[in-house]
């Protein structure tokens, strides 16, 4: 019973194990295809629009309202030890150091992962990656690089706006219903916001638009047959995203904030 | 002259392709037979390095395919898949034109449309046609712009999978004799594999049929009717009673 027992677990480790190597490896392919010509501009621009562009409404309106509940949290917070002044600060803070990029970074992880594993996923099914492969076109090349570059360079910018919105929730809520004059709230977010406070938030964008693009192509590349493999193929570029960008961004912090 | 000499493939236990040897003449249409799951599209794709191979060597013009770089190996073949795989986010003449817009075959954009529709008036598909997507096609004008896109580069060899596969019967003697047209104009080498018995006889010089991953049989289109072997007796006339069990 217990040698059944460890025999699964020990399975689990290596499909685990394996997994982790064969995404690695995915990775190394298509950052060296990002290295090497032909560079197919035109996907790359269309992908820049995809992922960039037409996610801007969902994490700016996840940014405005995140910036504003951060407010209301702080300012109830603060007010149990005197400390309501540190509203702007924390807020702004907050927003660009972590929720910022995490939470912009999850919402193309729902938006983009997926909508790239279904797409990717629906040609392989539909044999027109076998069509790119005889009309001497690498998949890799062609639809993982673009993607994961637009993503990559994107991704950072999306968080930079939504940074900005986020602030200006919390100054909606803070001028608007806690009170705070204007110039004052502004002063405060400005005085203690350092610049590697909005940088690494940036570069954390830049590591979870990686991960996105990476997801979706990889496991939309290695979608099973029919409607329902591309389904399990979207959900799992969603799910392995999601959580891999928390992963990256415990890991990113610890090595940017950790005394 | 494509050669495949002891080609074997299997997929974990399961062997889908055991010693196949066969051979294919310069400008020779061969089709290649046999029920679902017989092993017709892996060799299709093994011969197209979509697949690769567990033995045995694939020859074209006496030069075996792993010495070839790819993209000279590829440039040398067209292929119409059997659900014509058009690119969704391309136009119709962009589909057509995809290999002369990017890649070593490249030409100026005016000259890759002009040619996409040349292509596509080769094919009886109108220059109306080359700015629409390929979602707002019928079935069979699909597979008629994946005809144009296997020709568009002037391939040697031209695959087809099951090319009239969910065709009506009218529109699949259409593209039954665009093949045969299009294959002999070209004097280029045609592989089709297909179920459909009216395709073989319009289209075929040679068939071969392959049963449970074995060539059991080759000969030319002719001998297809008197040839004493049992399972091509059952196959193209489409007995339930014989050696080839309907339940696989």
């Amino acid at each position: 019973m217990i040698e059944r027992g460890l025999a699964s677990l020990g399975r689990v480790v290596l499909d685990g194990l394996a997994g982790a190597g064969r995404v690695a490896l995915y990775a190394l392919t298509v950052v060296s295809h990002l290295l090497r010509p032909p560079f197919y501009g035109r996907e790359f621009l269309h992908a820049l629009m995809q992922i960039g562009w037409l996610s801007l409404p969902v994490v700016g309106m996840t940014a405005l309202f995140t910036g504003a509940a951060l407010a209301l949290q702080i300012y109830a917070g603060g007010a149990r030890f005197s400390a309501e002044s540190v509203v702007p600060s924390i807020t702004a803070i907050g927003m660009v150091r972590e929720l910022g990029p995490v939470l912009g970074g999850l919402m193309v992880a729902a938006r983009v992962a997926s909508s790239i594993a279904a797409e990717i996923g629906t040609m392989k099914v539909t044999e027109q990656i076998d069509a790119l492969v005889t009309l001497s076109t690498d998949p890799l090349k062609y639809l993982a690089a673009p993607r994961v570059l637009a993503a990559t360079l994107s991704v950072p910018l999306l968080v930079g706006i939504g940074d900005v919105i986020g602030i200006m929730g919390g100054w909606l809520v803070g001028t608007g219903r806690l009170g705070f004059n204007s110039a004052t709230y502004i002063k405060n977010t400005w005085e203690y916001l350092e610049f590697w406070d909005v940088g690494s938030g940036l570069v954390k964008g830049a590591a979870f638009g990686f991960i996105v693009a990476l997801m979706g192509c990889f496991y939309g590349m290695n979608s099973g047959r029919g409607a329902q493999g591309v389904g399990a193929a979207t959900k799992s570029a969603v799910v392995a995203a999601s959580i891999l960008i928390l992963a990256a961004n415990y890991t990113l912090t610890e090595v940017f904030f950790s005394a | 002259m494509i050669e495949i000499e002891g080609l074997r493939k299997s997929f974990g236990s399961k062997q889908v392709l055991r010693d196949v040897n066969l051979t294919v003449k310069r400008g020779e249409s061969l089709v290649v037979i046999g029920g679902s799951g017989t092993g017709k599209s892996v060799l299709l794709k093994c011969i197209l390095g979509l697949v690769t191979p567990d033995a045995g060597e694939i020859r074209l013009e006496g030069q075996p395919v792993t010495e070839a770089t790819r993209e000279d190996f590829l440039a040398r073949f067209g292929m119409l898949f059997q659900g014509a795989a058009l690119f969704d986010s391309l136009s119709v003449w962009q589909n057509v034109a995809f290999r002369l817009l990017r890649g070593p075959a490249k030409r100026p954009k005016a000259e890759a449309r002009a040619i996409a529709i040349d292509k596509l008036k080769r094919v009886g598909l109108g220059p109306e046609v080359a700015d629409l997507f390929p979602a707002e096609l019928s079935g069979g004008m699909q597979k008629r712009v994946g005809l144009a896109r296997a020709i568009a580069a002037d391939p040697q060899v031209i695959f087809f999978d099951e090319p009239t596969t969910g065709l009506d019967p009218i529109m699949a003697g259409v593209i039954n004799d665009l093949i045969r047209s299009i294959v002999s104009e070209m004097g280029a080498t045609a592989i089709t594999i297909t179920h459909d018995m009216s395709s073989v006889r319009a289209i075929a010089d040679s068939v071969a049929m392959l049963h449970e991953g074995v060539l059991r049989w080759q000969g030319n289109v002719a001998e297809m009717d008197t040839t004493s072997d049992p399972y091509v007796q059952q196959f193209i006339h489409g007995r339930a009673e014989g050696p080839i069990t309907a339940l696989r």
